[in-house]
């Protein structure tokens, strides 16, 4: 199945040329210095987002370990160092929202942090005291994103997210599925409620969100914010065993890593990657993914040959 | 229902080996010197159960209860909870494993353990010594840190085989109801290791599997035998 097909060149420049290359200087520390960061927008406001964020499920998950807890601060500082904004997790993730609640804390609160989170409880009534909580770990006044978190009791904590964003207590609300679970019902919600964010799993082997989910997402205004871009690591692990085609540096792809985040960020209906990692070269790594040039239509089918046949 | 068989273990698992290994190491350096006091007692266990008397039942499952008791309490609700949100079920899992211990040693009445009675429970003992003895030694085999060892009394993972074991010692038909949480945390501990990719996740699995054949065949031989009488 090509999927990728779908997409024609004209649909691809109009989107890429909506895609912006913005110099994000962090200015952490004045040490690291920051390429320029490609962003979209965020459909229902037009406020720009980088196209690589920070996913933290499992990296971040080390409990009170201090050492691991330093570690991921720095993987965090040089996020923020190489431009990135989106941070994303859930109180799923063990102790996640407290490393990341450690980290930022450490490193002052970066005033460009995108905090997106979710709300995962069966129980209807315990979706506002678990969003305080989480809040409480993170150390954050407010949430930037509340995402029902795998459609778990979505119909009560979307009322819920969608009363706090009117009264100003989050800024955008959102849905999210892995692994292609319930895609039917996952669209139903996303025609008939108003969405600012989706989150599905998506990447060169897993693509399909390509057929209805993301175009529905471009023909509804929904930012789309794609997890397991790796397949927990899998995929890279699969890959590396052979050499990156030499015609990835057309679309500056140096690792695999890169090859497969860039094939991701090129679909248009994508907003932000979040990628997991616990070490500092690979958030860098996955940061100078987000810049340089995109691959088009072309070159995302020669991409997924490349990939398929291995 | 199709929706939850398109989940696979590696779905649930929350933290890497990494951390989950880590966890031991911390945890062994937080409670030490626990770690022989509770080898002292694996020792007295195992004494015990070479001398038949007023109070070795009481006395054997009471060390047992009391591992279960400070694993639920120092390591899986101070410990593993912290990665592991399920942790605090497990725990309630242990503190019930400890008081069906206590009930059996202590309130049931005497209870006689004999290793040395028949095949079976010679292998039930057997399984004891690879809990307090081999086992702690698997991770250094497989290449982890000597400082992340479990060890009985204190880690989950031997105290459970070791429960097996004495439990197969017993010197009357096996006590079910004692070992279905041991069998349930060895499938879960095997699930967990496995998805982590651990070298050594086929030990609890195995180990529960003989062990569960064990007390079968027991049953089974015991069957046989009034039938012939």
């Amino acid at each position: 199945m090509e999927h990728s097909h779908c997409l024609n060149r004209r649909s691809f420049l109009g989107s890429l040329a909506a895609t912006s290359a913005a110099a994000m200087m962090w200015p952490l520390t004045g040490a690291a210095q920051p390429g320029p960061v490609l962003t979209r927008t965020i459909p229902s406001t037009g406020e720009a987002l980088p196209l690589v964020g920070l996913g933290t499920w499992i990296t971040f998950n080390v409990g009170n370990d201090n050492e691991a807890r330093d570690s991921c601060a720095a993987v965090i500082r040089a996020f923020f160092e190489t431009g990135g904004r989106l941070i994303d997790s859930s109180p799923m993730y063990g102790s996640s929202q407290d490393v990341v609640g450690y980290g930022l804390q450490k490193l002052g609160h970066p005033p460009r942090l995108f905090s997106a989170d979710k709300v995962w409880t069966s129980s209807a009534s315990a979706g506002p005291s678990q969003i305080a909580e989480s809040r409480r770990h993170w150390r954050v006044p407010r949430f930037d994103l509340l995402q029902v978190h795998n459609l778990l009791a979505w119909e009560a904590h979307l009322r819920t997210l969608l009363a706090m964003k009117a009264a100003g207590e989050v800024r955008y609300v959102g849905i999210t599925t892995s692994e292609g679970r319930r895609h039917r019902e996952f669209e139903r919600v996303m025609r008939q409620h108003p969405l600012d964010f989706i989150q599905v799993t998506y990447n060169i082997l897993d693509r399909e969100v390509e057929e209805r989910i993301l175009p529905l997402a471009a023909e509804r205004g929904i930012a789309v914010i794609v997890n397991r871009p790796f397949r927990q690591g899998a995929l890279i692990d699969r890959l590396e065993r052979y050499p990156l085609p030499a015609w990835a540096a057309e679309v500056g792809a140096r690792s695999w890593a890169q090859f497969i985040l860039k094939f991701i960020l090129s679909h248009p209906a994508v907003t932000c990657a979040i990628p997991a990692t616990t070490r500092v070269d690979h958030v860098r790594e996955n940061m100078a993914a987000a810049s340089g040039r995109l691959p088009d239509a072309a070159m995302r089918s020669r991409m997924i040959a490349s990939v398929e046949g291995r | 229902m199709g929706d939850w068989l398109s989940y696979t273990l590696s779905d649930f698992l929350l933290f890497s080996a990494r951390t989950y290994y880590r966890l031991f190491e911390l945890y062994n350096r937080a409670i030490w010197p626990a770690q022989i006091l509770a080898l002292l007692l694996g020792l007295v266990v195992l004494w015990r159960l070479h001398r038949a008397g007023a109070w070795q039942g009481s006395m054997v499952t009471m060390i047992l209860a009391a591992g279960w008791l400070w694993t639920a309490w120092a390591y899986l609700l101070e410990q593993y909870d912290t990665i592991n949100w399920a942790a605090r079920y497990f725990a309630i899992g242990f503190v019930f494993e400890a008081l069906l211990l206590i009930w059996l040693g202590a309130i049931q009445g005497r209870r006689f353990f004999r290793p040395y009675r028949d095949w079976s429970s010679r292998a039930g003992l057997i399984l004891f010594l690879f809990a307090l003895v081999i086992q702690p030694l698997i991770g250094l085999l497989v290449g982890r840190d000597w400082k992340q060892t479990e060890i009985f009394g204190i880690a989950p993972d031997p105290t459970v085989l070791a429960t097996l074991g004495i439990l197969l010692t017993m010197d009357k038909w096996p006590p079910w109801g004692l070992m279905i949480i041991p069998l349930i945390w060895c499938a879960l501990s095997g699930a967990t290791l496995w998805t982590m990719g651990s070298p050594d996740a086929w030990v609890m699995p195995v180990a529960a599997l003989i062990a569960l054949g064990l007390a079968v065949s027991r049953v089974l031989s015991a069957r046989g035998q009034d039938q012939e009488t």
